[in-house]
């Protein structure tokens, strides 16, 4: 089942293993059943995710390790 | 001269042909001269001029042999070129079509790279098993180029279009001059030593060779072999191959291009979360659908529909085999009475009791004979007896008297006539029911008599 802290990148693979599982067709009816709850979890996830990440965090990494923010449009303040 | 005489162009041009493709010379030639009329076909061909003060050859790079290409062919640029001269026949020219161009004046650098590249392919540093896989969905990547200039906006512009869900942090790093190398170098191990990113971009924008020379260094190269972090390679345009290039993980031809190989595009991703749930939906309702199939399937299947055909055949087989046993029985039946009416008969005609029956009838018949004889004989003998008596009776001269007749005795003598008698006479008459004596007074013969 979904974690709180799942990245994408592992909903994703789940969601395309459960997929690929399901695809094979030898899964019995039940496990099937739970595995599309599972697919359909992860898929809104996944959705909600890509909906979600509209600003991209950008910074820089200075040399002290301090990250500073950055626009790649204005260049280095 | 007839018509016939003539060569058509083309004969003479194949003709032309011939001689180019037989001389060994024009087979591969090594020339120099200088650029002119550069043309970069998108197709990826390369058409220009090779011209010296005396003279000009068109000349032709084809796409395999442009794409090996370690600089951009510009304009004026002295360049070395091996290749062939041969005939074009659609335009009737003659080409030299280049096999490998050098820049004269950094050849120099070009010995140092190829010595290098050598190098380190010998050491294995390109093979592709020491190629890190790039991580389909990168969380966070690591920028490794020039805060200025067009690499890191196009790097981050095309990240953010395609995938806003990774976090980006920029290394920023010298990418030309002489502290570029050493900079490079630093910049990979700090982002090793970070560890945060998933996956690492190392590139520039377009320049001269000498601009990008820094990824062709020894250091550059063997800091990116040492990665622990999958590095996309961006060097200059896709025409620039660097040492860099050759040792990354993976090679980007320019730094947009980077940025696509780094992660997925948000859109596709949308699609493919759609395409996965409705495949689910698809699959999930396919397979109930064909367990519900299965299970109608089953119900209306004749063993559990209609029961009775399961056993049908059984009772069909019982009704035979009763049938079959019945007819058996009766033929053994019938034999068997045959037999026995045979053995029956047989026995009957041995039997005394028809002999017995058959004499008891005889006898019978015989006592009826006898009877019916004894019968017939006592009536014919009674018949006679009566028949006898009654001509006896007839014949008793006294039955007459009965009627009315009388006898006449005298002396005891039964009169007979008349003249017997004598008047005086004393007779006696006889009548049925006694006797009477009386005298005779008077006879009268006969005739008298009447």
């Amino acid at each position: 089942m979904a974690e709180k802290q799942q990245t994408f990148a592992d909903a994703m693979t789940a969601l395309e293993e459960i997929v690929r599982q399901l695809e094979q067709g030898d899964v019995p009816l039940e496990n099937a059943i739970d595995l599309y709850k599972q697919g359909m979890e992860l898929s809104q996830f996944c959705h909600s995710k890509l909906q979600h990440a509209e600003e991209q965090l950008i910074s820089i990494v200075q040399e002290t390790g301090e990250t500073t923010a950055f626009d790649p449009l204005k260049g280095e303040n | 001269m007839s018509s016939a005489s003539y060569l058509t162009v083309k004969a003479l041009t194949k003709y032309i042909k011939r001689k180019f493709d037989a001389d060994p010379h024009l087979r591969e030639v090594y020339v120099k001269g200088e650029l002119s009329n550069v043309k970069l076909h998108q197709s990826g061909h390369i058409y220009f001029t090779l011209k010296d003060d005396g003279a000009r050859i068109a000349a032709t790079m084809f796409k395999t042999a442009a794409t090996k290409l370690a600089f951009e062919p510009k304009e004026g640029m002295q360049v070395f070129i091996r290749g062939d001269v041969n005939v074009y026949e659609g335009y009737g020219t003659y080409q030299l079509y280049v096999q490998e161009m050098q820049p004269d004046g950094i050849g120099s650098l070009f010995v140092a790279f190829n010595q290098l590249k050598e190098q380190l392919q010998q050491e294995g540093l390109f093979k592709p098993e020491w190629k890190q896989p790039i991580p389909r969905f990168p969380e966070k990547i690591g920028v490794l180029t020039s805060t200025t200039g067009a690499a890191i906006r196009d790097i981050c512009t095309t990240l953010k279009r395609r995938y806003p869900l990774a976090e980006v942090f920029i290394y920023p790093t010298l990418v030309q001059g002489a502290q570029a190398t050493p900079n490079i170098v630093q910049n990979i191990e700090r982002a090793n030593i970070d560890a945060s990113c998933d996956v690492l971009i190392v590139g520039r924008g377009g320049g001269s060779i000498e601009d990008l020379w820094a990824f062709n260094e020894e250091a550059v190269a063997r800091a990116i072999f040492g990665s622990r972090i999958p590095i996309i390679s961006a060097v200059g345009h896709e025409t620039d191959t660097t040492i860099a290039d050759y040792v990354a993980d993976l090679r980007a031809p320019t730094p947009t291009a980077a940025a696509e190989m780094a992660v997925p595009d948000q859109q596709e991703l949308f699609q493919r979360v759609l395409t996965q749930k409705s495949q689910l939906h698809q699959i999930v309702r396919a397979q109930l659908m064909a367990e519900r199939q299965r299970l109608n399937k089953l119900q209306q299947s004749y063993p559990l529909s209609m029961p009775e055909r399961l056993y049908r055949p059984f009772t069909e087989r019982l009704a035979q085999l009763e049938t079959g046993l019945q007819k058996a029985m009766q033929v053994d039946l019938m034999k068997k009475t045959a037999r026995f009416q045979q053995l029956h008969s047989a026995v009957e005609q041995h039997s005394p009791k028809k002999a017995l029956a058959f004499h008891q009838r005889e006898l019978e018949t015989h006592f009826q004979q006898l009877t019916r004889a004894a019968t017939h004989y006592v009536t014919k003998q009674k018949q006679q007896f009566e028949a006898t008596v009654r001509t006896l009776e007839a014949l008793n001269p006294l039955a007459i008297l009965t009627r009315g007749f009388t006898v006449a005795y005298k002396d005891n003598q039964m009169l007979k006539s008349a003249v017997d008698v004598k008047p005086q006479d004393q007779l006696t008459l006889s009548f049925h029911d006694g006797k009477v004596i009386a005298d005779v007074v008077k006879i009268l013969p006969k005739n008298e008599g009447e």
